[in-house]
């Protein structure tokens, strides 16, 4: 068994808060590169390269790289030989992002309750996805995510019979629906499989994958490559104004289901799609 | 077309800019959101007065993250605009000129902009590091207890809009779209 303290947690979560919305990952900005290149529409190009300007100016400067510096989705990932101490852990990762949300300049989006909407003002609390795995180590991912993509996900129970054609087309008309509201080029996870609320989770999860990755599955790689090329001839294009780089990538995971169903959930992110890792 | 036009908006600039154009913006324009409008609408509602003057001005559907020590405002770029639609069409008609946001509007908001010669500019959505750097003060002027979503009215200079929505109802996210559309 190993000891972990709490303040560990905190501690992490603070920074990961600050270079999640400062710096993107290099298969992002790699990402973001070769659409300059390969962007058809003039104007498209002209944006992606304000989007890159964006990101270098957001660097040097310490502004956030978009003023929605979302709310804070936290995977922790806990080694099953792993014991906590110095407090709750729930408790000591909202304080890291409460701490990581004022100190940082990072904007306060969170409202207490979903209708009375009062603002908490430190950006807490954060949605937390707990999982055990084998181990001592603790596992923290951060993702800030913004709502003017995530307004824009969807879930669709499928019925078997709808089979792979209908993933396809929930995935592409989620992505049509969204159009410039997502703030093209845009990522998009997709989770297939599971139950109501695991394919919103596997799709949400989809979204830390390293861009420039495929699955394992061969048939789900090959889904990611042809939806790839499917929503990047929509035309929707940069800022949806037109052009050839409407994603940047399609990400899918995918989970055992019952036979009666085929839920697809298509969780939409924009090109700031954030995330940092630490492992304790 | 690329124009360098001044706000508030003059009635010549709104006639001439077309769906597609790319504007730079110098002068005084507002920010309001979702909260700001729903509290303006409820004024209206009531038949009180609003904190910001209407006639020609230009409001940015935006909510900033907040300003380092030194500097006029944080992170700056625009926010979904079809959340404000709802409201929208009745600032026009009082007088609104413009708007900046991203993203789809209604019909309904697409009639006011047509029935009163105003104009929808799309700022680049998530470039708000950028945008910042054409924004050189912010001061709230209502609705201070809303946060990054209180009134505020800023200087900008040569801050980069695209027109979406021209006075005549033309769209740039329907015929770009189309142009590149590969299906």
């Amino acid at each position: 068994m190993r000891n972990i303290d709490v303040a560990q947690v905190t501690s992490a979560l603070k920074d990961m808060c600050i270079e999640a919305n400062h710096f993107l990952t290099e298969d992002m900005k790699c990402a973001l590169e070769n659409a300059a290149k390969t962007e058809k529409a003039p104007l498209g190009k002209q944006i992606i390269g304000q989007l890159k300007e964006n990101l270098k100016i957001a660097g040097e400067d310490m502004i956030p790289i978009c003023q929605d510096t979302g709310m804070a989705v936290v995977f922790v990932e806990i080694g099953q030989d792993v014991h906590f101490e110095g407090g709750s852990l729930e408790d000591a990762i909202n304080e890291g992002v409460r701490q990581g949300y004022v100190d940082g300049y990072l904007r306060k989006s969170v409202v207490k309750d979903p209708l009375i909407r009062e603002n908490t003002k430190d950006n807490t609390p954060a949605v937390i996805h707990y999982s055990i795995v084998e181990g001592d180590k603790v596992k923290l991912t951060i993702a800030p995510k913004g709502f003017g993509s995530e307004n824009m996900s969807k879930i669709y129970m499928l019925k078997p019979a709808d089979g792979e054609e209908g993933v396809k087309n929930a995935i592409l008309s989620a992505v049509k629906d969204a159009g410039p509201n997502a703030c093209p080029p845009m990522v998009v996870g997709v989770g297939i499989g599971g139950t109501f609320e695991k394919c919103a989770f596997l799709a949400k999860k989809a979204l830390t994958r390293a861009v420039d990755t495929h699955s394992d599955i061969e048939w789900v790689k090959d889904m990611e490559i042809e939806m790839l090329q499917k929503i990047n001839k929509t035309g929707i294009g940069p800022g949806g104004l037109g052009g050839s780089t409407t994603a940047l990538a399609v990400n899918i995971e995918t989970y055992p289901t019952h036979i009666a169903g085929l839920p697809v959930a298509v969780n939409i992110c924009c090109h700031v799609n954030r995330h940092a890792v630490r492992v304790i | 077309m690329e124009y360098r036009i001044e706000a508030p908006l003059k009635k010549e600039d709104t006639e001439k800019l077309k769906s597609g154009d790319y504007v730079y913006i110098t002068g005084t324009i507002y920010v309001a959101r979702d909260a700001a409008h729903k509290r303006m609408d409820d004024l209206l509602k009531e038949g009180k007065e609003l904190p910001i003057e209407l006639k020609d001005n230009i409001i940015y559907y935006m909510g900033p993250s907040p300003a380092r020590e030194g500097r006029p405002i944080g992170s700056a770029g625009p926010t979904t605009a079809s959340r404000m639609d709802k409201y929208a069409p009745k600032l026009l008609d009082l007088g609104l000129k413009g708007m900046i946001g991203k993203g789809k509007r209604t019909q309904e908001v697409k009639d006011a902009i047509v029935r009163n010669g105003c104009v929808y500019f799309a700022a680049v959505g998530g470039a708000g590091a950028l945008l910042s750097k054409a924004i050189t003060s912010s001061e709230v002027v209502a609705y201070e207890d809303l946060g990054a979503e209180a009134i505020r009215k800023l200087e900008v200079k040569d801050f980069p809009v695209i027109v979406v929505i021209d006075k005549d109802g033309n769209n740039l996210y329907e015929t770009a779209i189309k142009e590149y559309c590969e299906e």
